[in-house]
C-alpha cells in the first residue's frame, strides 16, 4: 500500500520560491505522469518527494504517513535521475545490483534479479563495463535497471527515455507499461514526451512554474482543458490558439476575419468580451479529409489559401492564414498540394475550445460537457 | 668541412644535460662511487681507498642504524595514518560548511606556511617541561601532578615529535581530499542514499572509492616527506635522549659530520633512499589502481 500525498507542498531556495504549495492525490498503484516546460519544477517535486530536497512548507504523506523528515532510506522508493546519477566506480553489473547488496540480500539472491533485469532492458552483454564505457542512452537504461531490479512501494522516474533513440524508447515504454502491470506500485512519472505520458499514465499532472495547472486522466487533459496552457501544451503538435473579441454571435480577429461562435458557448459569452479561440489541427481539416464528430451543423465551412505543407507520409500538416494568424490543420488521406492553392476547409466548431483572455481559463464551465 | 655532426636534438638539449650532469648525476655517482670507498671528511686522500662493500656489510649489522631505520618506518606508518584520518575528518568538516569555506581553506593552509624549524621550535617550547604549554596545561586542570618531561622520556619525546609532524602536515591531506570531494560529482551520493544506503555506507560505497586517489596522492608526497624527516626532529630531540628519536637522517648527518665517516654515511643515505622508493612505488601502484576503478578521466 503506498498512497503519495502532497499537501500545500512548498520548495523555496532561499527567498526563491520555486514550488508553490501543490496539493495532489496518488492512489496506490496508480501511474501518475508528471509533465511541464523546462524549469517548471517537475525534478524538484520529484526530489521531495525522494526525501534529497528539504521540503520547505507542507506535507508529504507517504502510505498515509508524514514522512517530511524521513531519510530516503526509510521511503522505500525506488528513482530513476534525469542526469542517470550512475556509480562510476561500479561495473554495470555492480550498478544495478548496489541497492540489493546494500538490504542483505546475498549475492545468489541478486544475480538472478540483476540478470532478468539486464535482459529486458537489453544491457546483457554490458554487465561488467563501467559507466565511462556506455554510450548516453545505454547509461540511462542501466539507471532504469538500478531501479527495477528492487520491489519499491514508489517509483520516481525523471525523463528516463530521454536519451534513447525513437524504436528504442517505444521498446520501452512496453516495457514500463509491463513492470507496472507486474510490480503493482505507485509509479510517479516526469518526461516531456506526449506520447508518453498519454500512453502510459492513469492520470496526468500539468505543472507550469511552480503550480499545478490541471490533474486528469489523458482524454480529460486532452479533450477538456481547464486552460489555454494545458491546451497548447498538451496535443501535437499544439491547438491552434487565436486572440478574438466576441461580437453579435461571431468571433472576431484583429483583422477583422471572422467565425461563427460555437454553439456550445451561445450563452457563456457576452458581446464584447476578448476571449482566445481553440481548435486542434485535427478539427480543421481540408473538406473530405478529416472527420468530424458531433453533428453537420456545428461545422463551418471557409476557404483558406494554403501557405505551406508538411507532408507526414499518412497525413499532411497544412499551414493556412486566418485572422492575421497561421492556423495548423491536419489532412488525411492526403493528395499533394500546391502553395497558394485555395481550399475549403471544415471547422469542426463543436470540438473548439474557448478561454478567457485575461485570465486564461476556459469558459466550458466547470462541468460541462464538451 | 665533412665530418661527424651531432643530431640536432642532442646539440638542442645539451644545456640541459649539462645542467643537470652538474648539479645531479655527478654529485649521484660521486656520493654512490664514495660508498663504497673508507672516505673520511677529515682525510681527503681516504676518498681514493675502495673497500667494497665493507660500509655496506657494517650498517647491515649496525644496531643503531636499524633502530633509527625501524623508527623512520614506525613513524612514517603512524603519521601518515593519523594525518590521512584526520585530513579526511577535516576536508570533509570543511566540505560540509555552507558559508566561509574559503576562509576555512585558507586557515586550514596555514600550518604548511610555517618552516619546519620554526615548527620544531614552537613545538619545543610546548613539550618543555618546566614552561612548556602542554604541561601547564595538564597541570592547570588537575590532569597531571608533576611535569610530564616529554622530550626527555624516549616514547614521550617519540610522541611529541609525532604531534609536531601531524600538526605541520594533516593539511597536505585535507587539501588534497577536499579537492577530491569538491570534484565529486553529486548525483551518485544521492542515488546511494535512494538505494537505501546509511550516510556510513553511502561514504564506505561512493564517496570513499571516489577521494582514494587524492588520498594516495598525499600519501606519496608525505611518504617522501616523513622518510626523508630532518629538521623538526633536529630542533626538538636532535635524536636524542641518548639517541632514543634517531631517525635515519639524523644519524646520516650525525655520521657524515659530525664523525666525518663520509662513507658509511653515504652508504646509509643509499639504503634510506630505496626505504623512500618502496614507499613511493607502492603508493603509486595503489593510485592507478584506484584511478582505473573510479574510472579517472585525468
Ligand atoms: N539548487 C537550486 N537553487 C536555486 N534554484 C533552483 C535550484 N534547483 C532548481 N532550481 C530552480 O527551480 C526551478 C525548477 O527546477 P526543476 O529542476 O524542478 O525543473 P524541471 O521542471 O525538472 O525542468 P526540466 O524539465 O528542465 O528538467 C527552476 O527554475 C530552477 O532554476
Ligand atoms: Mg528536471
Amino acid at each position: 500500500m503506498a498512497t503519495v500525498s502532497l499537501e500545500k507542498l512548498v520548495k523555496r531556495y532561499g527567498s526563491l520560491e520555486v514550488v508553490h504549495g501543490i496539493d495532489l492525490e496518488v492512489a496506490d498503484r496508480e501511474f501518475i505522469a508528471l509533465v511541464g516546460p523546462s524549469g517548471c519544477g517537475k525534478s524538484t517535486t520529484l526530489r521531495m518527494i525522494a526525501g534529497l530536497e528539504q521540503i520547505s512548507g507542507g506535507d508529504l504523506r507517504i502510505g498515509g504517513k508524514v514522512v517530511n523528515d524521513l531519510p530516503p532510506r526509510a521511503r522505500n522508493l525506488a528513482m530513476v535521475f534525469q542526469s542517470y546519477a550512475l556509480y562510476p566506480h561500479m561495473t554495470v553489473r555492480e550498478n544495478m545490483g548496489f541497492s540489493l547488496k546494500i538490504a542483505g540480500m546475498k549475492p545468489e539472491e541478486v544475480a538472478p534479479r540483476v540478470d532478468e533485469a539486464a535482459a529486458t532492458l537489453d544491457l546483457t552483454h554490458l554487465l561488467d563495463r563501467r559507466p565511462s564505457q556506455l554510450s548516453g542512452g545505454q547509461r540511462q537504461r542501466v539507471a532504469m535497471g538500478r531501479a527495477i531490479v528492487r520491489d519499491p512501494d514508489v517509483f520516481l522516474f525523471d525523463e528516463p527515455l530521454s536519451n534513447l533513440d525513437a524504436k528504442l524508447r517505444t521498446q520501452m515504454r512496453v516495457e514500463i507499461k509491463k513492470l507496472h502491470a507486474k510490480v503493482q506500485s505507485t509509479v510517479i512519472y516526469v518526461t516531456h514526451d506526449q506520447v508518453e505520458a498519454m500512453t502510459l499514465a492513469d492520470r496526468i499532472v500539468i505543472m507550469r512554474d511552480g503550480y499545478i495547472e490541471q490533474v486528469g486522466t489523458p482524454e480529460e487533459v486532452f479533450r477538456r482543458p481547464n486552460s489555454k496552457f494545458v491546451a497548447g501544451f498538451i496535443g501535437s503538435p499544439p491547438m491552434n490558439l487565436k486572440d478574438a473579441e466576441v461580437t453579435d454571435g461571431m468571433l472576431v480577429f484583429a483583422n477583422g476575419d471572422r467565425l461563427p461562435l460555437p454553439e456550445k458557448f451561445r450563452d457563456r459569452v457576452s458581446s464584447g468580451q476578448k476571449v482566445t479561440f481553440g481548435l486542434r489541427p485535427d478539427d480543421l481539416y481540408p473538406v473530405g479529409h478529416g472527420i468530424h464528430s458531433g453533428s453537420e451543423a456545428d461545422v463551418h465551412k471557409q476557404d483558406l489559401r494554403v501557405l505551406l505543407t508538411e507532408p507526414l507520409g499518412n497525413e499532411t500538416l497544412v499551414f493556412s492564414e486566418l485572422g492575421g494568424a497561421e492556423w495548423v490543420a491536419r489532412m488525411l488521406n492526403p493528395r499533394p498540394l500546391g502553395t497558394g492553392e485555395v481550399l475549403a476547409f471544415c471547422f469542426d466548431l463543436a470540438q473548439a475550445h474557448l478561454f478567457d483572455r485575461e485570465s486564461g481559463r476556459s469558459l466550458r464551465g466547470s462541468h460541462g460537457k464538451d | 668541412m665533412k665530418g661527424w655532426r651531432p643530431p640536432a636534438p642532442f646539440i638542442l638539449l645539451l644545456p640541459a644535460i649539462v645542467v643537470l650532469a652538474a648539479v645531479v648525476i655527478v654529485p649521484l655517482v660521486l656520493s654512490l662511487y664514495s660508498s663504497f670507498t673508507a672516505f673520511r671528511l677529515t682525510q681527503p686522500a681516504s676518498l681514493y681507498t675502495l673497500i667494497g662493500f665493507r660500509n655496506y656489510q657494517r650498517i647491515l649489522t649496525d644496531i643503531e642504524f636499524w633502530a633509527a631505520f625501524g623508527r623512520t618506518v614506525l613513524l612514517l606508518t603512524i603519521a601518515l595514518n593519523l594525518e590521512m584520518l584526520l585530513g579526511l575528518g577535516l576536508a570533509m568538516l570543511v566540505e560540509k560548511a555552507t558559508s566561509g569555506q574559503r576562509l576555512l581553506r585558507t586557515i586550514m593552509m596555514f600550518p604548511m606556511m610555517f618552516s619546519p624549524i620554526l615548527v620544531g621550535f614552537q613545538f619545543k617550547f610546548m613539550f618543555n617541561d618546566n614552561i612548556g604549554l602542554v604541561n601547564n596545561t595538564l597541570q592547570s586542570l588537575g590532569l597531571s601532578s608533576q611535569a610530564i618531561p616529554w622530550l626527555i622520556d624516549g616514547t614521550l619525546a617519540f610522541i611529541a615529535i609525532l604531534v609536531a609532524e601531524i600538526w605541520s602536515s594533516t593539511s597536505v591531506f585535507a587539501i588534497l581530499i577536499l579537492a577530491g570531494l569538491l570534484a565529486m560529482p553529486k548525483e551518485p551520493i544521492e542515488a546511494a542514499r535512494v538505494d537505501g544506503c546509511t550516510p556510513w555506507q553511502t561514504f564506505r560505497y561512493v564517496t570513499w572509492p571516489f577521494i582514494m586517489p587524492f588520498a594516495y596522492i598525499a600519501m606519496t608526497i608525505r611518504s617522501l616527506d616523513v622518510a626523508r624527516a630532518y629538521d623538526i626532529v633536529k630542533i626538538m630531540t636532535d635524536g636524542g635522549p641518548a639517541k632514543r628519536t634517531e631517525l635515519l637522517w639524523t644519524l646520516i648527518s650525525r655520521t657524515a659530520y659530525a664523525d666525518a665517516r663520509m662513507g658509511v654515511a653515504n652508504a646509509m643515505a643509499y639504503v634510506a633512499i630505496l626505504l623512500s622508493i618502496v614507499f613511493t612505488a607502492y603508493f603509486f601502484r595503489k593510485l592507478s589502481a584506484a584511478r582505473t576503478q573510479i574510472a579517472a578521466e585525468w
